[in-house]
């Protein structure tokens, strides 16, 4: 059963003037900048259902600009940030579906920098988010968490080096999801932590061979 | 322990001999890996900016982006003291801060999202307009608002707390809700009577629609909010005289989540129904977006 936490309901403190569509459009953009976790040239942001029909009047596409520039769900400059100076570093632009098959409030990120990425996400209610799909493999994480993301070989074996790596850290795992693409093709590994991983760890875990990605993305502050 | 019904909460909490808020906050930082001091602190943050939001509202009238919003709330406080209310005190303030908050929230203020930013006037208002008057410290009103957020986060195990989900029920219902059992805690009430506070608030808000003019949580959120605080009240006022409701709290959670699975996606804070596509609503809608 889903678990949510007592201070999510009451936080956070966040500017207006919707949790869902503001707040929680800022963490989607903060959580997505800190999975692609390179400069940004160029990114795309495609608005779904309600985030598409009802964003631009909650301040939804400012909030998604604003995460992906960095900035927290209580910082003032949320409110006018098509006009400050951190927005005119990037190239951006918005477009607009619908489509019934995903979230009431869905957001697909495409980042393009020297590598291009999509990551797509959820705002599943009161600002807390759902990280679904990072390019075709789905993974699910929310940004309450300590996450590692590794994109590889589906080879035998995978799945126990990594784990000896974070045990001997003496790190639980919260959760794990893998998919692949198909037997022997590209796989992914989404794992969800209660610590916190040392950087040598992570270059322990970046010496795996057949890995294609590795990502540490940090618990997000509020 | 997991706790994922107020059937389990109440259990716990008779079996511990322990209030709501104690098993909650001991819960949270179990589960957080952090102290009961610690998660008290987290809670004291957000009622403070609580404050802040209601005396930043209280002390501006500056519109909304849209227009729409602004300036009721000072209207609202001139009234009240030329000509006070016929219910006291505690419903001027009640209204006020609602007001004030949920204003200030339009025009892109800092306020605390309680369960959600649409509904973010309702528990403060409550809960600061009563410590106010009854002069409670500040460890009660921290107790009261733990208490409120355990009763959130029960209900947003089964139903996620978005208009876009499940309707305003689940937004400014599960707040006011949240605030009845705010209220019966900040009074000293049992847990039987604080559980009941809040089913006699939900029960009573099933099936509002999230059906916002132009997209926007301003029409008819805003006045929406002084509304749910008073309901809140109301709902605190019967339970404290030992009126139950017939249906468990448990069952009216149920009852919440079928209703808003059954609500038509156009009245899920979609803007193609309700208020929103009224002739009003229309013109409304073309003139804000004529504009943008």
């Amino acid at each position: 059963m889903r678990q949510s936490s007592l201070i999510d309901i009451i936080s956070p403190v966040m500017v207006g003037p919707s949790s869902s569509h503001t707040a929680g459009a800022v963490r989607l953009g903060l959580l997505a900048k800190n999975v692609y976790d390179e400069p940004i040239e160029k990114i795309t942001f495609k608005l779904y259902n309600s985030y598409a029909q009802t964003g631009k009047g909650h301040g939804t596409d400012k909030g998604l600009l604003a995460g992906v520039l960095g900035l927290a769900v209580d910082d003032i400059r949320i409110k006018d940030i098509f006009n400050s100076d951190i927005a005119q570093s990037i190239d951006y632009q918005f477009e607009y579906y619908n489509d019934f098959n995903r979230h009431p409030n869905a957001v697909d990120f495409i980042f393009e920098g020297q590598n291009k990425m999509q990551i797509s996400g959820d705002s599943i209610g009161a600002g807390e988010i759902a990280i679904r799909k990072i390019n075709e493999f789905s993974v699910k994480f929310t940004g309450k968490y300590n996450t590692l993301l590794l994109v590889y070989k589906d080879v035998t074996g995978m799945i126990s080096k990594v784990s000896t790596i974070i045990q001997a850290e003496n790190v639980n795992i919260a959760s794990l999801h893998c998919d692949r693409s198909g037997k022997g093709e590209t796989a992914s590994m989404c794992i969800c932590l209660d610590g916190e991983l040392q950087k040598e760890a992570i270059d322990k875990i970046k010496e795996i061979d057949h890995l294609n990605m590795v990502r540490y993305v940090r618990k997000l502050g509020n | 322990m997991n706790i994922n019904t107020f059937e389990e909460l109440e259990t716990v909490c008779s079996k511990t001999n322990k209030k709501i808020y104690e098993i909650a906050q001991e819960n949270e930082a179990q589960k957080n890996d952090i102290s009961v001091q610690e998660v008290r602190q987290v809670v004291k943050i957000s009622l403070e900016a609580m404050k802040e939001a209601i005396s930043a509202g209280l002390h501006s009238c500056e519109k909304s982006y849209s227009g729409m919003s602004g300036g009721d709330c000072k209207k609202l406080q001139e009234k009240f003291a030329t000509k006070s209310s016929l219910l006291g005190v505690i419903f001027e303030k009640i209204t006020t801060y609602a007001l004030a908050t949920s204003e200030e929230n339009a025009r892109m203020g800092k306020i605390v999202a309680c369960p959600t930013a649409g509904s973010c006037g309702i528990v403060p208002s409550v809960l600061v307009s009563v410590a106010e008057e009854i002069q409670a410290d500040e460890e009660e009103q921290i107790n009261a608002l733990i208490t409120a957020g355990e009763i959130g986060r029960i209900i947003s195990n089964k139903v996620q707390l978005a208009g876009a989900v499940a309707g305003c029920q689940a937004e400014c219902g599960v707040a006011s809700a949240m605030a009845a059992g705010a209220l019966a805690q900040l009074r000293g009430e049992n847990i039987d009577n604080i559980l009941s506070a809040v089913a006699l608030a939900m029960k009573n808000l099933l099936g509002l629609t999230c059906d916002p003019v132009c997209g926007l949580v301003e029409v008819p959120c805003i006045k929406r909010n002084p509304f749910l605080g008073i309901h809140a009240v109301t709902a605190y006022e019967l339970a404290s005289a030992g009126i139950k409701s017939l249906i468990p709290l448990d069952e009216i959670i149920d009852a919440l989540e079928q209703t808003g699975q059954l609500m038509s996606p156009s009245l899920k804070e979609s803007s193609q129904a309700g208020l929103a596509k009224t002739k009003t609503g229309i013109k409304m809608e073309k003139n804000f977006y004529s504009r943008v």
